[in-house]
């Protein structure tokens, strides 16, 4: 039997490198109907800003080729009733959590963070990941995760509200000139880790009535077509920190993760856990799935522990 | 829609399952196609719904497709079976299309709010637009059963595109069939024809199913005539299982106050006079204003 534990720092060791990714799977209550969410790693939720909001008017979704589109606008509750409803919820259940914030000012971050570690039900959570592809006001609307500056910003507000305990996780954009400099630049202002990737943004276009087919005009694409940009991001940041250009932290890798293999794909190129995202709108129980393949496929290659799997691509 | 409301969607049961197509044949405009799916078959009530993966496990169509369920076999020859009723109008309902006996689709459901039943045996209307109708001989039945008078409307562009006219006049005391073009019945819209039958068997429900347009003219008819319109939308739905947040649209909650409500939980059957119509625009939904949470200027 493969030890497929994984510790991403905090002392939290988590069973398995296996987790949900933001925005894809609710708070919960819905996958759980599927399969026991407690038997992730860790259950990463929807981002969370400071207020309730509405989202966008729809469309909100379009399809592509292996993958799709969204416009959703951040939709959520806001981060009192996060805490009060889905937080406790996700503890009752015996899920391990990593909440996902956002904010518009790197000061509404670190207001949601505050809050998040002032709540009830704060001992689930063994992790926060910082969704740093917002717009920031102050700056037209240009998002945190394309400023090195902005980002550090933010990660460094957030790491100031939150125990050392708790491991905070950059969430970054693949939408980038260089992804190595957001990297040092998070991992500098105090991020224990990285998560890649977010969304590329992407527009599609209705040839039926020849105008955008997002509401919001552009939008989010994601899907096993991206997954060969989320390897190479991983890559490229693994690399940075074997040749000493960042500190080494560990890499939730995210981004088309349809099977075990594209797991081990991503795991090979550097990343320490693996977040399962818009698959699950194609198969419910995915992340539970591509955990069985994941552990079979290190099993059938000899491996004993799953982090001796990490970055071994790197090289050979 | 209240947290409550929501919670008790998700306690609901719901399985995947791969299912068997034993039957398919062409009806008029679309596609009538019978699944074994034991775990669905079981769980089902009318107004739910099933969503469907596209293409087999490494099929690039990543999206389910979402069809309200026509009819169920909870213990037929070959096993429970579900039935649906398809339009082909893309790659992805095309592929679904072309199915043949013995192939096999995978299957998530049932999903979704069915429809609410009277406790008394109120006399009731059933209006179904095209392939809309798929659900409504199967709640007919159900309502007839607790001796509800129940009489149903099936309209359409064109005869083609109407759905289940005999089977209406089977399960139903009373139907009346409208077309836009006069191939079929009355020559017009449902809406015509829905303020008179209301009135003559003093209807306290009226159920629709079929583009929001008409689900809107049937919810100001019902409203007009004293009867309570219960609809079940249908928007574009990623998952259909209330994951992915596109199938949203604004509808008043118990507390008075309009939210983007997901669709496929908190639906997809709604009363009528809680969808805020007012927001929706070719059937695309903005933000009103005055909903929780709605953007500041500057926008989202």
């Amino acid at each position: 039997m493969v030890d497929l534990s994984v510790d991403l720092g905090g002392g939290h060791r988590l069973p398995n490198p296996l987790m949900t990714a933001s925005g894809c799977a609710a708070n919960g209550k819905e996958l759980h109907r599927f399969f026991d969410v407690s038997d992730l790693g860790a259950f990463v939720t929807k981002s969370v800003m400071a207020d309730p909001r509405s989202g966008r008017g729809t469309p909100r979704m379009a399809e592509t080729a292996s993958g799709m589109l969204n416009s959703i606008g951040l939709q959520g509750p806001g981060i009192e009733a996060f805490v009060d409803e889905d937080l406790p919820w996700l503890q009752s259940v015996g899920a391990r959590v990593m909440p996902s914030i956002a904010g518009s000012s790197s000061t509404e971050y670190a207001h949601v963070a505050a809050t998040l570690r002032a709540s009830r039900a704060f001992d689930a959570v063994v992790g926060v990941e910082v969704n740093i592809s917002c717009p920031n006001v102050a700056n037209r609307g240009l998002v945190f995760a394309c400023d090195p500056m902005a980002s550090a910003k933010v990660i460094a507000l957030v790491r100031e509200q939150l125990p050392r305990d708790i491991p905070v996780f950059a969430k970054l954009s693949p939408d980038v000139t260089d992804i190595t400099a957001i990297a040092a630049a998070c991992v500098k202002a105090g991020a224990e880790g990285l998560t890649m990737i977010n969304t590329l943004l992407g527009m599609v276009i209705d040839t039926d009535l020849m105008r955008p087919q997002l509401g919001g005009v552009t939008g989010g694409l994601s899907g096993p077509g991206i997954r060969p940009v989320a390897v190479r991001a991983i890559w490229q940041v693994r690399q940075a920190m074997f040749e000493g250009r960042i500190p080494t932290v560990p890499i939730i890798g995210v981004g088309g993760v349809r099977t075990g293999r594209d797991a081990l794909e991503m795991v090979a190129a550097g990343a320490s856990a693996i977040q399962v995202g818009t698959v699950v709108f194609n198969d419910p129980s995915a992340p539970v799935r591509v955990l069985r393949e994941l552990c079979e496929l290190l099993e059938a290659k000899g491996y004993d522990r799953f982090t001796d799997a990490v970055a071994v691509a790197h090289g050979r | 829609m209240t947290g409550q409301a929501t919670d008790r969607a998700l306690r609901g049961r719901v399985t995947q399952e791969v299912a068997e197509v034993i039957a398919t044949r062409r009806v008029g405009a679309y596609q009538h196609i019978t699944l074994v799916a034991p775990g669905v078959a079981e769980l089902a009530r009318p107004g739910q719904f099933i969503a469907l993966a596209v293409g087999g496990e490494s099929s690039g169509t990543l999206l389910r497709r979402s069809f309200s369920i026509h009819r169920v076999s909870p213990s037929g020859t070959y096993g429970g079976t579900v039935e649906i009723v398809v339009s082909a109008v893309g790659a992805g309902t095309r592929w679904i299309v072309d199915r043949v006996p013995h192939d096999t689709i995978d299957v998530v459901g049932p999903l979704g709010k069915a429809f609410p039943l009277p406790t008394e045996p109120v006399a009731c209307v059933l209006v179904g637009g095209g392939y809309g109708s798929a659900p409504l001989f199967w709640l007919a039945g159900e309502l007839r059963e607790r001796g509800c008078h129940v009489e149903m409307v099936l309209g359409a562009a064109s005869e083609d595109r109407l759905f289940g006219v005999v089977e209406a006049r089977r399960s139903c005391d009373g139907v009346t069939v409208t077309t836009d073009d006069g191939s079929a019945g009355h020559r017009g819209w449902v809406s015509d024809v829905l303020p008179d039958i209301i009135d003559r068997t003093n209807a306290g429900v009226v159920y629709g199913c079929g583009p929001m347009g008409m689900l809107e003219s049937i919810t100001r008819v019902a409203e007009a005539h004293g009867a309570v319109a219960q609809v079940a939308v249908e928007e574009s739905m990623a998952c259909g299982i209330g994951v992915c947040m596109t199938c949203v649209m604004p509808v008043v909650g118990s507390d008075g106050r309009t939210r983007m409500v997901r669709s496929c939980v908190e639906g997809p059957v709604f009363r009528g006079d809680r969808v805020r119509w007012d927001a929706f625009d070719g059937g695309h939904a903005r933000v009103p204003d005055d909903c929780v949470g709605a953007p500041k200027v500057g926008g989202h």
